[in-house]
């Protein structure tokens, strides 16, 4: 097997051997933990994205303005009027009003027990799906329910869904330049790990090339040693990061659920966090290897 | 026929000069070849340039001027592959040994046909016997420090033979070993020799010399003033 073959330079010994795992360790943890960040905004923006696909918010407000002319009018009638105009619009598949206990379930994370009194003077939502196909155009839809009942609002959620997709991207370039960082931080630790490696075996790679040992040979010693510790970290690192992502996943799930979105992976997700030791132990592998390639190509 | 190896010799010096840097020659104008299968001594006081000729022939250093052709092919035009592989033709024992510590006798000895992607279980036994041959039957998995200086060189010379090389060159082989050893280890690179192999000898022991009574290439001089030059044999060149 590979990693048990003889091994001629004793990189084994070098103090490299003890630290460069848990570095490595400590970069593959920060970037599994990015990937994993990036990943579950994904998923989230997804879900926004298509939860919202097709569907309208209408607000009535509780009382209309003085100057609407319609006051007088039940706040339920006002809603009937909305749902009708809404009924009869082309395109809107259903308009249901959320009922008291819906809305009161709704606001509750951010207004507590009183989320439910019905001493609030909250407005009537009424929610409105559309046939994708065939939606509404927006402005005039709105001019007519603000016929209906003035003071009306129709909301396609496109603003708000707008800034946090903006701010999800925004993550997760975030998270791929902290993946790169951790990344050219791993390239720049190995080359020094392997100049050192050079530097230290220097009277065996003499003796190696003087009873005729290519370059590639010595290279592969190196990138061997690469391999063992990469993988050893990489696995730590991806250890660490899988326990912290699982307590943080049933962290959210029961105290902040309500108000932080569900930070799952699928299993296909989990699955490819795998990519971030594998990933780390051949970056470390192939810097090892092109290190010692050049480092001995100047030699000649 | 004759081969190209034939016509200009297996090793083949032609004025050269080598010194250390800045420094002033340690060799001038050295010319002689060795025909393959030959058998020399090189010989001179300590500090003549025995050893800064041996390092020539095994590429280690290149020379300062002059023309070092092996096996046929001129050394300056070699790439560092090919001269990886022309080293593996050429067997070397080192003044200091250079055994690997981390290593066992066994697997120095190995270490060539390792290298040469020649190893196989089935030369381990190869490997066992040639050590044996050298009176370290009983020390195969022991570590070189554990090792007294003759045994090290033992391994050593195994090490450099394992592999039949074409060309042998050792520098100072006898050198820790008492006249026993000694001379059992010569009558191995005699052996080596009969098969085939061009052995070349650096020593100042003049009595082993006398002994065997091989050609040997004199060097002299071999201060700042006076930069070592070789004496017969300098052979004249094919084409002279």
């Amino acid at each position: 097997m590979i990693l048990a073959r003889q091994r001629d330079v004793p990189l084994d010994k070098d103090a490299s051997a003890r630290f460069l795992p848990w570095l490595i360790a400590f970069m593959v943890y920060l970037a599994t933990l990015a990937l994993a960040a990036a990943i579950a905004v994904s998923n989230v923006a997804q879900a926004w994205d298509s939860g919202l696909a097709g569907k309208l918010t209408v607000q009535v407000p509780p009382s209309p303005p003085p100057s609407a002319g319609d006051s007088g009018r039940g706040q339920t009638a006002r809603v009937d009027a909305v749902l009708d105009a809404l009924r009869e619009t082309p395109g809107v598949r259903s308009a249901e009003q959320l009922s008291q206990q819906e809305m009161a379930r709704l606001l509750e994370p951010w207004l507590g027990a009183a989320a439910g009194s019905a001493d609030l003077p909250l407005p009537a939502l009424i929610a409105v799906e559309v046939v994708p196909a065939r939606a509404p155009e927006l402005a005039s839809l709105q001019r007519r329910l603000d016929r209906a009942a003035a003071g009306t609002r129709v909301d396609d959620h496109q603003r708000t869904l707008g800034r946090l997709l903006e701010v999800a991207r925004t993550l997760q370039l975030l998270a791929v330049l902290v993946v790169a960082l951790v990344g050219a931080a791993a390239v720049v630790t190995v080359v020094f790990v392997t100049r050192t490696g050079l530097s230290i075996h220097r009277n065996v790679i003499e003796l190696l090339h003087l009873i005729g040992a290519q370059d590639a040979y010595v290279a592969r010693q190196f990138q061997r040693h690469a391999l063992r510790l990469g993988l050893t970290g990489g696995l730590i690192g991806l250890a660490l990061g899988a326990a912290t992502l699982w307590a943080l996943a049933r962290w959210v799930g029961q105290e902040a659920g309500a108000v932080v979105p569900e930070l799952t992976l699928s299993q296909p997700q989990w699955l490819s966090l795998l990519a971030v030791p594998l990933a780390a132990t051949l970056v470390a592998m192939l810097t090892a290897r092109i290190t010692v390639l050049r480092t001995l190509a100047r030699l000649s | 026929m004759r081969s190209r190896v034939e016509e200009s010799g297996l090793v083949r010096f032609d004025q050269v000069s080598f010194n250390y840097g800045p420094n002033a020659p340690v060799l001038r104008d050295v010319t002689f070849h060795l025909p393959p299968g030959s058998f020399h001594f090189v010989l001179g006081a300590s500090g003549a340039g025995k050893s800064s000729l041996l390092q020539l022939m095994y590429l280690w250093q290149k020379p300062t001027s002059g023309r070092i052709s092996l096996f046929g092919r001129d050394v300056a035009q070699l790439t560092r592959a090919d001269k990886a592989l022309m080293r593996r033709r050429i067997g070397v024992v080192f003044q200091d040994f250079r055994l690997l510590d981390h290593l066992s006798a066994r697997e120095n000895v190995a270490l060539p046909l390792r290298v040469a992607g020649r190893y196989t279980s089935g030369l381990d036994e190869h490997v066992r016997e040639l050590l044996a041959w050298v009176g370290l039957g009983d020390y195969l998995d022991a570590l070189p420090p554990t090792l007294s200086g003759g045994q090290q060189q033992r391994v050593a010379i195994a090490r450099a033979v394992i592999a039949r090389p074409s060309l042998l060159l050792a520098d100072e082989p006898t050198g820790n070993v008492d006249d026993r050893i000694a001379l059992r280890l010569l009558y191995l690179f005699e052996e080596l020799n009969k098969m085939g192999t061009t052995v070349v000898i650096a020593t100042h022991n003049e009595n082993l010399i006398e002994r065997l009574g091989h050609p040997t290439i004199r060097l002299t001089g071999g201060d700042s003033r006076h930069p070592a030059i070789a004496h017969p044999p300098v052979l004249p060149a094919a084409d002279a």
